[in-house]
C-alpha cells in the first residue's frame, strides 16, 4: 500500500470517528435537553417550540445536523456495509456515556448486548472500507 | 397499525441509505477541509439521489415519532435490526459491494446486539 493509499484510509478513518462522536454527543445532548423540557403532547407547534429555548436541545440538534452531513461525506468514501455495523459503536457508547454520566444501571443482559456489538464494530473494521472502486456509474 | 408503522420505518430507512450511498458515490470523495465540506454540501442540494435518500429517512422519522406516540420505545427496536440486515443485503445487490462473511457477522451481531440492548 503506498503513502497516498495510507491517507486516504487515515481520511476515512477520521471521518468515521467524527461520525461516532457527534451521533454519542448529539443524542446524549438532545435527550438531557428533552428531559429537562418535559413532556410535550400538543397539536401545537408553538409547545414544540419551546423545546428550542432549551440550550442543550439546540446543541442536540446542531451536532446531530454536523453528524449528518458527515454520514453523508464517510459515505462517498466507503461501503454502506462497512459504514453501518462500524457506526454501530454509538451504541456501545451512549449505553457508557448512560452509566458514567447519567449513572444508568447497566444490567447483564445489556452488557451481552455490548459485547456482540463490539464483536461486530470489530469484525467490520477488518474488511476494507471500500469495495466499488470505478464502477460508481453503474450503481442504480 | 404498530407493525405497519415499523415496516414503514425499516423500508423507509432502508430506501433511505441506499439513495444516499448510490448519491453520495457519484460525488466526489469527501475531503475534511471547510471550503470542500462547504462544496459536497453544496452539490448535495443538485444531488437528486441524495434528496430522495433524505426524503425517504425524513419518512421514516415521522413514521417513528408516530409508533412511539402509540407504543413505547422498545417496540420500534425490531425495524432498526430489520433494517441493519436488508441494508446489507442491498448493499451486495443494488450497490455491488463486496459484502464478505466478516460483513454479515458483523451485521448480525449489531442487529442482534441492538435487540438486546433495547429489550
Amino acid at each position: 500500500m503506498d503513502l497516498r493509499n495510507s491517507a486516504r484510509t487515515q481520511k476515512t478513518q477520521l471521518l468515521t470517528l467524527i461520525v461516532i462522536v457527534s451521533n454519542v454527543v448529539g443524542n446524549v445532548s438532545l435527550s438531557h435537553g428533552m428531559r429537562q423540557v418535559g413532556k410535550i403532547v400538543s397539536a401545537s407547534p408553538l409547545d414544540y417550540a419551546r423545546a428550542f429555548a432549551n440550550p442543550w436541545t439546540v446543541a442536540g440538534v446542531l451536532v446531530l445536523a454536523l453528524w449528518m452531513i458527515t454520514d453523508l461525506a464517510l459515505l462517498s468514501r466507503a461501503d454502506l456495509s462497512f459504514v453501518l455495523p462500524v457506526t454501530a459503536s454509538a451504541y456501545v457508547l451512549i449505553a457508557f456515556a448512560g452509566h458514567f454520566l447519567l449513572h444508568e444501571h447497566i444490567s447483564a443482559q445489556r452488557w451481552v448486548a455490548i459485547v456482540l456489538i463490539t464483536l461486530g464494530v470489530v469484525l467490520a473494521e477488518e474488511t476494507p472500507p471500500r469495495t466499488t472502486e470505478g464502477t460508481r456509474e453503474h450503481l442504480i | 397499525m404498530r407493525w405497519l408503522l415499523i415496516g414503514i420505518i425499516a423500508l423507509c430507512n432502508t430506501v433511505g441509505d441506499v439513495l444516499n450511498t448510490a448519491g453520495m458515490k457519484r460525488q466526489d470523495e469527501a475531503e475534511l477541509d471547510p471550503r470542500s465540506v462547504a462544496h459536497m454540501v453544496a452539490r448535495i442540494f443538485r444531488n437528486p439521489l441524495v434528496l430522495a435518500g433524505l426524503g425517504s429517512l425524513a419518512v421514516a422519522f415521522i413514521a417513528l415519532l408516530s409508533l412511539l406516540s402509540i407504543s413505547n420505545v422498545s417496540f420500534a427496536v425490531p425495524a432498526t435490526a430489520i433494517s441493519y440486515l436488508l441494508e446489507t443485503l442491498l448493499a451486495k445487490y443494488v450497490l455491488k459491494e463486496k459484502v464478505t462473511w466478516r460483513r454479515w457477522g458483523a451485521a448480525s451481531l449489531v442487529a442482534f446486539g441492538v435487540v438486546l440492548l433495547s429489550w
